[in-house]
């Protein structure tokens, strides 16, 4: 869909990044990058910052201070034409309640420019059965395998993931693993806000410690 | 941009149809409202035809606002507004198809309606044309200074009141200009005026409103 941008510097960069919060500061000074081809977990505690910054990552926050960079160019700044190189999916699916899985899986194909095809990603993830079926009717863990298909059907480079294996069963998780080291493998970017950094942690992942 | 634009279209009218009541409720609004003047005030056809103009607006614009909230609200919280803003659909192409749709489902039923309350007030069939037209004129922009209203209180809970407070003073000019031509209608004058001013307010809210939606769904969703 959208034209790789030239590579000449790392992939995903964070250049002294700051975030407030009011009077309170969540996280100051930091500083991190990865190329392409690269995991980066985001480990730390409750309220310590991880959503904000995986937010300001994906371009939906401006970061109080300091400089987020996708392929040289600020996050915020980026044309509509290169913003679907970002997928971001956040605590909420992402997912329309009175809509079929099919419905809402070809919806996000449709503005996202995606190519995969629906039914085969839903017959991954398991849902195959479930595709025309209202998403109200599912359960959490496979509500957010609908969210997570989308990954797959918007083609996008950098994935920022936040708390991605919850509610998901351990057939879920080792999928979401697996996925997430195919797309490091096919030269995309993972950044996943985690509460157990062992189930995705290889050689070379960067750990960012809030 | 064009698929973009038919999926989202296409997508909140399926929603609409599938959460009926969201539907009806401003209609049957409408139609109360309206229909309370003359248990209020008297049934008397001369009072009726006389009031009859400025119910119907006054019970158009209260109605339309019924389903503002949500216009984004129900994609703020179930974060697809998130992978809207974050899709390579430019952000002003998203918030047209989202009015638009949002026009379709809640004013097209309303200016179908129009009609038979203004016949239940008496107003003379030949001004329902202009009735019709003045609707159609005036209710993009309200959909607009609604969507615009709806985008600056994302951040707010319960924002429907607010949403209230922001856009009824704004929509004066159309109640003002619409009824105008309406009345204007009604004893067979000339009702170009009022028509231009509110097509020049249509014109000029569809250029510049989804701009300052877009603006405004940006920092909402921060």
């Amino acid at each position: 869909m959208t034209a790789a941008a030239p590579m000449s510097g790392p992939a995903l960069a964070a250049r002294d990044v700051a975030m407030w919060r009011g009077n309170h500061c969540l996280f100051e000074s930091l500083d991190f990058s990865a190329d392409a081809g690269s995991t980066v977990l985001v480990v730390g505690a409750n309220g310590a910052g991880k959503t904000t910054l995986l937010r300001a990552l994906a371009g939906l926050t401006v970061p109080t201070a300091g400089r987020i960079e996708w392929c040289g160019t600020d996050v915020r700044a980026l044309p509509p034409e290169r913003r679907g190189e970002i997928a971001y999916r956040g605590h909420a699916e992402g997912v329309k309640r009175d809509l079929t899985v099919r419905e809402n899986l070809s919806f996000t194909r449709r503005i996202s420019g995606g190519t995969a095809d629906v039914a085969g990603v839903a017959e991954e993830l398991g849902l195959g059965p479930k595709l025309d079926v209202r998403t109200r009717y599912l359960s959490a863990g496979q509500r957010r395998r609908v969210g997570l298909a989308a990954l797959r059907l918007a083609d996008a480079r950098l994935w920022v993931l936040d708390e991605p294996m919850t509610h998901l069963d351990a057939a879920g998780r080792r999928l979401v693993a697996e996925w997430i080291g195919r797309h490091v493998g096919d030269g995309g970017v993972a950044v996943v806000a985690t509460h157990q950094p062992d189930e995705l942690a290889r050689p070379g992942t960067l750990v960012v410690e809030l | 941009m064009r698929e973009a634009f038919g999926a989202i279209v296409a997508r909140d009218l399926k929603l609409a149809f599938r959460r009926w009541s969201e539907l009806a409720n401003p209609l049957i609004f409408f139609v109360i409202v309206a229909s309370l003047f003359p248990l209020a005030l008297s049934p008397d056809e001369t009072e009726l035809r006389a009031i009859g103009v400025g119910v119907l607006w006054v019970s158009a614009l209260l109605s339309s606002l019924l389903a503002l909230d949500g216009l984004f609200r129900n994609d703020a919280d179930d974060g697809s507004l998130e992978q809207l803003l974050l899709s390579p659909v430019p952000a002003g192409v998203t918030a047209v198809a989202k009015i638009f749709a949002h026009w379709l489902v809640t004013s097209v039923p309303l200016i179908a309606l129009a009609p038979v309350v203004a016949l239940a007030f008496r107003l003379p069939v030949g001004a329902l044309p202009v009735l019709v037209g003045a609707l159609l004129l005036a209710t993009p922009t309200l959909s607009v200074l609604a969507a615009i209203g709806a985008a600056l209180t994302l951040g707010v809970r319960h924002s429907g009141p607010i949403i209230g407070l922001l856009v009824l003073p704004l929509a004066s000019p159309l109640l003002i200009f619409g009824a105008r031509a309406t009345d204007l209608a009604a004893y067979g004058e000339a009702t170009a005026g009022p028509l231009y001013l509110l097509a020049a307010l249509a014109a000029l809210a569809l250029s510049v409103g989804p701009l300052a939606v877009a603006a405004a769904l940006r920092v909402g969703v921060e």
